[in-house]
C-alpha cells in the first residue's frame, strides 16, 4: 500500500515538474537559450496567486488568467528588449546574460517579499480523497488535473495553431522558414513569452502546494534542467514524460536511500541521460 | 601588444606583493580576496576562454579544496602538504570526471558542469562524519610561530600571493605551449582539431584539469584563513560565476585580461557593493547585463573602441 501511495504522490508531482519543464524545453528549444530566469519566474508566480487570495480573494485557479497574459508580456518584452540583441552570440554569453537577469529579479523578489517562507492557505480547505488506505488532498488533485491541461494546451497551441507551426518551423530550420516569409525575431520573442508564461502559471499552481520563497528558484530550474534532459529537448510530450519519470525516480529514491540523498539521485540522473542518451527518453538524435 | 600586457600584468602583481608593508589589515583583507579571485578567474581562461567550453564548476573545484584542506589540516596535516593534497586530488578528480563530462558540448556541458557542485555540496552535507555536515567545519590554526593577527594575516596574503603568481606564470606558460595552441584548435573547430592530430579528449581533460588545480588549492588556503567552512559558503554558485565575469571583465581568452578583470571587478565591489548589502546580488547582475550587451569583449577592447571612433569622426 505504501508503494501505491508514494505512486500515486509521484504522478502528482511529475505532473506538475512537466508543467514546470515545459516553457523552459520550449525556450531552450527554439531559441537555443537556456532561461536562467525560468526559476525565478516560477516564485514570482506563486506571490502573485499568494497576493490575489490574499489580499483580492481570487483563487488559484482564476489567478491563472491573471498570471498567463502578465507573464506572457514580460517575456516578450525581455526577449525583444535585451536577449535578441545576443541571440547569435555564444553559450557563454546568453547564458551568463540570462543569469544575470535572474540575479537581478530574484533580489528585486528577496527585497520586495524577504526570505521568509509564505504559505497559501486556502479557506475553507477543499479536504481530500481518501479510497482505502490511501490519500490525496484535493488541491493537489486539482494543482495535477490544471497542470497537465495547460500542458496540453501548449501543446495544441503548437500543433494547430499558426503561430503554433511556425514556432516549430523556426525550431526545426531557421533559416528555411525565415525565407518562408516567418518574421524570426517576432517568434524568438512569442515562444519565450509563452515560456515565461508557462512558468508563471506553473508557479500559480504550485503557490497551492509549496510554502513560497525566492530561494526555491534554484531548485525549480534543476527539476526543469534536469526533465528536459531526461524527456527529450523542445518536445511537450518529452517533457511529461520526463517529469514523470523524474517524480517516480525521486520518491522512490528517497524511499531507498533517505530523502537527503535525492537532489544527488536527480543529478546523478541527469549526468548518466547526457552521457548515454542526450537526446532523452523520447527525443530524436540530431534533431537540433 | 600582447607581450606587452602580460610584462605589464607581471609587474603590477608583483608590486601588489608589497601591500603588506602598508599595515593595514583592512587592505590585507582585500588583497587576500583578490589574489583568491584572481587565481578563479586565471584558472577559468585555461577551459572557458582558451579551449571554449563555458565551464561552470569553478565553484566546485574550490569548494572541493576548501573540504580537502579542512579536513586534512584537523587531521594534524601541515598547511602546505593539506593544500598541495587538495591540488592534486582536484587534478585527479577533474581528468576522471573531465573524461566524462567533456564529451558534452554547449549547453549540455555547461549544465553538467553545474551539477558538479550541486551535487558536491550534498554529498559535503550528508557525510556529517568527515565534513561536520550542514554544521559546518572548524579549521584549527595551522601557522606556526605568527601569534600576532597582523603576522597571520601577511601570511596567508602572502599564500595565496604566491598561488597567484604560480598560477598566472603556469597558464602563460599553457598559452604559449603545444597544449595551448592545441585548445585553441579545438576552440575553432573541434572535429577538424581532431583530424589533424590533436588528441581532444586528452587535451580537454587537461585544461578542465588545469583550470581546477589552482583554485582547489586556493580552497585549501582559504579553509586555513577563515577557519571556518560550511557547504553553501564554499560551493556558493557566485564563485562559479564570478570568475566568468571577470574574465569577461578583461577580455575573454587572455590571462592577464583575467587577472586586470579580477582586481577591477573588486575594485567594483569594493567600492559600490559595501553601500548596498541588500542588494549586492542585483547589482552583480546588473553588471553583468551591461557588460554583455555593451562591452562584450572586455575592457582591453576600450582602447582600440576608442581609436575607431576617433578614426571615423577624423
Amino acid at each position: 500500500m505504501l508503494i501505491l501511495q508514494i505512486l500515486l504522490n509521484a504522478i502528482v508531482l511529475g505532473s506538475l515538474y512537466a508543467c514546470i519543464a515545459v516553457g523552459f524545453s520550449l525556450v531552450w528549444g527554439v531559441l537555443n537559450v537556456i532561461n536562467m530566469m525560468h526559476g525565478s519566474f516560477i516564485v514570482l508566480g506563486s506571490y502573485l496567486a499568494w497576493g490575489a487570495y490574499k489580499a483580492l480573494g481570487i483563487a488559484p485557479w482564476t489567478s491563472l488568467l491573471i498570471a498567463a497574459p502578465v507573464f506572457f508580456c514580460i517575456g516578450y518584452g525581455i526577449q525583444r528588449g535585451v536577449l535578441n540583441r545576443v541571440i547569435a552570440a555564444p553559450v557563454l554569453v546568453t547564458l551568463t546574460l540570462t543569469f544575470g537577469l535572474d540575479l537581478i529579479l530574484n533580489n528585486a523578489m528577496l527585497v520586495a517579499f524577504t526570505a521568509d517562507y509564505r504559505q497559501l492557505v486556502l479557506d475553507p480547505s477543499l479536504g481530500s480523497l481518501s479510497a482505502g488506505s490511501l490519500v490525496v488532498p484535493i488541491d493537489r488533485i486539482v494543482a495535477m488535473v490544471f497542470s497537465l491541461l495547460l500542458t496540453l494546451a501548449l501543446f495544441l497551441v503548437l500543433r494547430r495553431s499558426r503561430i503554433g507551426r511556425a514556432i516549430v518551423a523556426v525550431r526545426m530550420d531557421r533559416d528555411a522558414a525565415r525565407l518562408m516569409g516567418v518574421d524570426v525575431p517576432s517568434i524568438y520573442a512569442t515562444a519565450f513569452g509563452l515560456g515565461a508564461a508557462m512558468a508563471g502559471c506553473a508557479g500559480v499552481l504550485l503557490a497551492m502546494i509549496f510554502p513560497i520563497s525566492p530561494i526555491a528558484s534554484g531548485s525549480y530550474l534543476g527539476k526543469a534542467f534536469v526533465v528536459c534532459v531526461l524527456g527529450g529537448l523542445g518536445s511537450v510530450p518529452g517533457a511529461v514524460v520526463g517529469g514523470l519519470f523524474l517524480a517516480i525516480v525521486e520518491s522512490f529514491g528517497s524511499l531507498v536511500l533517505g530523502p537527503e540523498n535525492s537532489v544527488t539521485l536527480s543529478f546523478g540522473l541527469l549526468i548518466v541521460f547526457l552521457i548515454f542518451r542526450p537526446q532523452g527518453l523520447l527525443g530524436k538524435r540530431g534533431f537540433e | 601588444m600582447k607581450q606587452r600586457i602580460y610584462y605589464g600584468a607581471l609587474v603590477l602583481l608583483v608590486l601588489f606583493g608589497c601591500l603588506p608593508f602598508l599595515d593595514s589589515s583592512y587592505a590585507l583583507r582585500i588583497g587576500t580576496f583578490a589574489c583568491m579571485y584572481a587565481i578563479m578567474s586565471v584558472s577559468w581562461t585555461v577551459i572557458g576562454g582558451f579551449t571554449g567550453y563555458p565551464s561552470f564548476a569553478t565553484g566546485a573545484f574550490f569548494g572541493l579544496g576548501a573540504y580537502c584542506g579542512g579536513v586534512l589540516i584537523n587531521k594534524g596535516w601541515s598547511l602546505f602538504a593539506a593544500a598541495g593534497a587538495a591540488g592534486a586530488i582536484a587534478f585527479a578528480g577533474a581528468i576522471a570526471l573531465g573524461l566524462v563530462l567533456l564529451r558534452l558540448r554547449g549547453h549540455y556541458f555547461a549544465i553538467a558542469s553545474l551539477a558538479v557542485a550541486e551535487v558536491l555540496r550534498e554529498l559535503a552535507n550528508t557525510a556529517t562524519n568527515l565534513t561536520g555536515g550542514g554544521m559546518g567545519l572548524n579549521i584549527p590554526m595551522s601557522v606556526k610561530g605568527s601569534s600576532s593577527v597582523m603576522g597571520e594575516a601577511s601570511f596567508f596574503f602572502w599564500a595565496m600571493w604566491t598561488l597567484l603568481l604560480l598560477t598566472f606564470i603556469v597558464v602563460r606558460l599553457i598559452q604559449e605551449s603545444k597544449l595551448g595552441f592545441g585548445l585553441i584548435c579545438i576552440k575553432q573547430n573541434e572535429s577538424a582539431a581532431d583530424m589533424i592530430g590533436v588528441n581532444a579528449t586528452i587535451y580537454k581533460s587537461l585544461a578542465f584539469a588545469f583550470s581546477g588545480v589552482f583554485v582547489s588549492m586556493a580552497g585549501a588556503l582559504y579553509a586555513a584563513w577563515v577557519h571556518y567552512i560550511e557547504p553553501p559558503d564554499v560551493f556558493d554558485i557566485l564563485f562559479a560565476i564570478k570568475p566568468i565575469v571577470m574574465a569577461l571583465l578583461g577580455g575573454l581568452g587572455s590571462p592577464a585580461g583575467a587577472l586586470l578583470g579580477a582586481f577591477a571587478f573588486l575594485g567594483i565591489e569594493e567600492a559600490v557593493w559595501r553601500n548596498y548589502l541588500q542588494i549586492h546580488s542585483g547589482v552583480l547582475g546588473l553588471m553583468v547585463v551591461v557588460l554583455l550587451l555593451f562591452l562584450p569583449e572586455g575592457m582591453m577592447s576600450i582602447s582600440k573602441r576608442l581609436s575607431q571612433l576617433g578614426g571615423r569622426r577624423g
